[in-house]
């Protein structure tokens, strides 16, 4: 183990070393680590100053741990234009060759660079926040308590890591460090969105939603690890001379794989849409997994609001009767326009799912198809209080057409997991142009052949015969 | 030391290297030559594993380049085009930095730096920092990194590109130095000149196919034609046909002067003496016409861009050709 690790460190220490040497890293890590601690500290005492004074002494109780989360984010900042230069600048200046003709793995290298990226500012940034917590306890004896600090501390180190890991995969896919840091947006606009998010929070000071965004974040990160491993190769490097979006090629690729080896759309849906679906057994696998815990935490959820079950308008499932079908008929069902509309809905909801999933490694993908499960699970879990029967009332709103609706959302979902994974690991050793142009083959032709069809039957079925059923079974 | 059968690369639809095959032992110098785009680079990159071949195979030091990637890696020493230093670095600290990569003990490292340093006048200048050096000392650094780790086969792409005459003249001393019984060298090179200079063996590659290799003396009679001689006399002879052995073919005649053609030089250029001066006619000299690689090369080029037929000589890559000189 320590034996693999070594060769890594080798590359830890000769680029901190050259990091060191470099009065463009040096000059502002140094500002930012020894003068803006004090800097917040002067705004932090001007602003406790002005609120006390109207007595919002809670303003200024949040502003302080606000500022300490500023205080180490902006040195983490540096770290990912480091990772640029490291990974992008090295292949640029040809200085990584020589590093990837010896005898060294893609790993280590990769975990050398990777390390070496964080270091420099995460000491710095911890540096800078130990500073204005010192500058902060002399002038106003504010102190933080340990499990916050720790939540702070761990929130800027995996935001660092985020922005190295998210660098390096930009950098595979990149021959220069300019054409690096246009697209270094793909991760300053994420995360400058996610710090105002959680400088709301810490003026909110709900530091429990912080921890789940350490959490999520720590997720985000290893999927980034994973997929910059799975990319920085010696293959990818150096087989890739130009950046350019060749816009045909993709196509091809993408053709190639939705067709398959079919002759036929008889050949295409007996042969392809099968080997399709095998492929992808993992995948359906883990969304089946997602939508049950989906469904369990929907009905988790309703148990722990505590509930008085008589506040509940569910009594009111007691009075369905025959005019409810009006009313329902007034809302479209009963008729084609519903169809169309339900089915647009479903597709629609698919399609933004796959969108979002491709920019987040399918994750968000996936847990917007595990949504209307999730509403599912709590609406079972609030019937359950109620004393009706559960598979009663479920069957009688999501029969007959969650038969369909059900497949087609593992299946579509599946695709979106299979989109992200494709691009985390790669299949057969492809570019991440290919991994995605290919996982969206596999999208379209699932959706294609069943998605779209099964939510066809599911909105017919939702639109003529649910509510029929509803009546049936619930109706007085 | 270094062979490989068929060896192919494509990126894409692109075809970047087609069924290269070539063996360089021990002690040989391979140049391998051929315009931009080529498939020189890639084919150098295959060879030390840091680019997986499409097709074919290729062995390097014993180990085959796809699954004994390290073991192939550790044996090559590779001087890429881009000599890749890191400017803010000594070259002490740089080549001690290789030495830690490839493993070496920190006793060995010293020794091995002040040596090399020394060998490559950089010893006055091992403090400096490699941002300083002129381009003639950066190549040598790099060359010095490349023989670090003393591998039993040498890669040089583009060794003097772009490095004034000086400097270049140092660094083709350098490889001159380093051909030895236990090394096999291959460089990739435009300067034809300085590949007859170095090589031993040539190929040249064009379009990713190797379009012809052998050895330089043997390409050039194969491309050019028998070796031509130029004889200068001391009295203006008319009229030499008949004069002449029958292997020599006569291709023009001055007053003092008249040129032939020969295949074995070895045995007429002998004859062709002997029958000068049993005439009374007196010799002054007689010597080999040059002809350049460059001939060698645009022939080979031009017939490959005119007919795109591979010439074949794969099998004068073993074989070696007869031993060729002026009588």
């Amino acid at each position: 183990m320590l034996d693999n690790i070594r060769p890594a460190l080798i590359i830890t220490r000769r680029e901190l070393r050259d990091q060191l040497r470099d009065w463009r890293i040096i000059l502002p890590i140094m500002l930012l680590t020894l003068l803006f601690p004090f800097l917040a500290n002067f705004t932090t005492q001007r602003v406790l100053g002005f609120v006390e004074k109207y007595g919002a002494n809670i303003i200024a109780e949040r502003f302080i741990p606000f500022l300490l989360m500023i205080v180490g984010f902006f040195p983490i900042t540096i770290s990912l234009v480091i990772a640029l230069e490291s990974f992008a600048g090295e292949s640029e200046r040809g200085s990584i060759e020589p590093l990837l003709s010896s005898p060294m793995t893609d790993t280590q290298l990769y975990l050398g660079k990777l390390l070496a990226s964080l270091l420099f500012p995460l000491t710095a940034a911890y540096l800078g926040m130990i500073v204005y917590l010192i500058g902060i306890y002399r002038s106003t004896d504010w102190k933080a308590e340990p499990m916050f600090l720790i939540l702070v501390f761990s929130l800027t180190a995996v935001q660092a890591l985020v922005m190295v890991s998210g660098a390096v995969v930009i950098s595979t896919q990149t021959t220069s460090v300019r054409a690096a840091n246009l697209l270094a947006s793909f991760i300053i606009i994420p995360v400058a969105i996610l710090i105002q998010a959680e400088s709301a929070m810490m003026l909110w000071a709900d530091y429990q939603i912080l921890w789940w965004a350490v959490l999520g974040l720590m997720i985000l990160a290893s999927l980034l690890i994973r997929m910059g491993i799975s990319h920085f190769n010696r293959e990818e490097l150096l087989g890739r001379e130009i950046d350019t979006l060749n816009l045909r090629w993709l196509w091809e690729v993408f053709r190639a794989e939705f067709v398959g080896q079919a002759q036929s759309v008889g050949e295409w849906y007996g042969r392809e849409i099968p080997r399709t679906i095998r492929r992808m057994a993992i995948p359906i696998f883990w969304m089946t997994l997602l939508l049950i815990t989906g469904t369990y935490m929907g009905a988790a959820l309703a148990n722990s609001i505590n509930i008085i079950p008589g506040s509940l308008p569910i009594d009111n499932l007691r009075i369905i009767d025959t005019q409810v079908l009006d009313q329902f008929r007034q809302l479209g069902f009963f008729s084609t326009s519903g169809v169309l509309t339900a089915w647009w809905h479903n597709l629609r909801a698919v399609m933004i799912a796959v969108l979002l999933g491709s920019f987040t490694l399918g994750v968000a993908g996936a847990l917007i198809l595990m949504l209307p499960m999730i509403i599912i699970g709590f609406f079972a879990g609030l019937v359950s209080l109620t004393g009706f029967s559960t598979i009663t009332v479920l069957t009688a709103t999501l029969m007959p057409h969650g038969i369909f609706e059900i497949p087609a959302l593992i299946l579509a979902g599946a695709c979106i997991l299979q989109v992200g994974a494709s691009l985390v690991t790669p299949y057969r050793k492809e570019t991440i142009g290919e991994s995605l142009m290919s996982s969206l083959a596999d999208w379209a032709k699932i959706t294609l052949a069943l998605v779209a069809p099964l939510f066809l039957g599911a909105a017919i079925l939702e639109v003529f015969i649910s509510p029929l059923l509803m009546v049936r079974l619930l109706g007085i | 030391m270094i062979q490989t059968e068929n060896l192919s690369k494509n990126f894409g639809d692109f075809l970047a290297v087609d069924g290269v095959n070539l063996e360089v032992k021990s002690g040989e110098l391979l140049a391998l030559l051929g315009p931009n785009g080529a498939g020189k680079t890639t084919t150098m990159r295959m060879l030390t594993s840091v680019l997986y071949p499409s097709a074919g195979w290729a062995r390097v030091a014993g180990f085959d380049v796809v699954t004994q990637a390290q073991q192939v890696r550790s044996s090559v020493g590779i001087l890429t085009e881009q000599h890749g230093l890191y400017g803010r670095m000594s070259a002490v600290e740089y080549l001690d930095f290789f030495g830690q990569i490839y493993r070496m003990h920190a006793d060995v490292r010293c020794k091995r730096t002040n040596e090399l340093l020394e060998q490559y006048g950089l010893a006055g200048d091992a403090k400096r920092k490699i941002g300083e050096y002129s381009k003639g000392m950066r190549q040598k650094l790099a060359l010095a990194r490349a023989l670090y780790h003393n591998p039993p086969v040498l890669l040089m792409d583009e060794p003097t590109s772009a490095m004034d005459p000086e400097s270049a003249r140092l660094v083709r001393n350098a490889i001159h130095g380093l051909r030895s019984d236990n090394r096999a060298i291959i460089i990739c090179t435009h300067n034809l000149a300085e590949a007859e200079e170095l090589a031993g063996k040539i190929a040249i590659i064009h379009l990713g196919k190797i379009i012809i290799a052998g050895e330089v003396q043997e390409l050039k009679n194969r491309l050019l034609g028998a070796p031509q001689f130029e004889v200068r006399l001391g009295v203006n002879a008319t009229d030499l046909s008949d004069s002449l052995p029958d292997e020599v073919t006569l291709i023009s005649q001055g007053q003092g002067w008249f040129q032939f053609r020969t295949n074995k030089p070895v045995e007429t250029n002998p004859q062709v003496i002997q029958a000068l001066v049993s005439k009374n006619i007196p010799v002054i000299g007689l010597a080999e016409i040059p002809r350049s690689l460059e001939k060698v090369y645009l022939q080979a080029v031009s017939t490959a861009q005119g007919n795109h037929n591979r010439i074949d000589l794969e099998n004068t890559m073993t074989t070696g050709g007869e031993s060729q000189h002026a009588g």
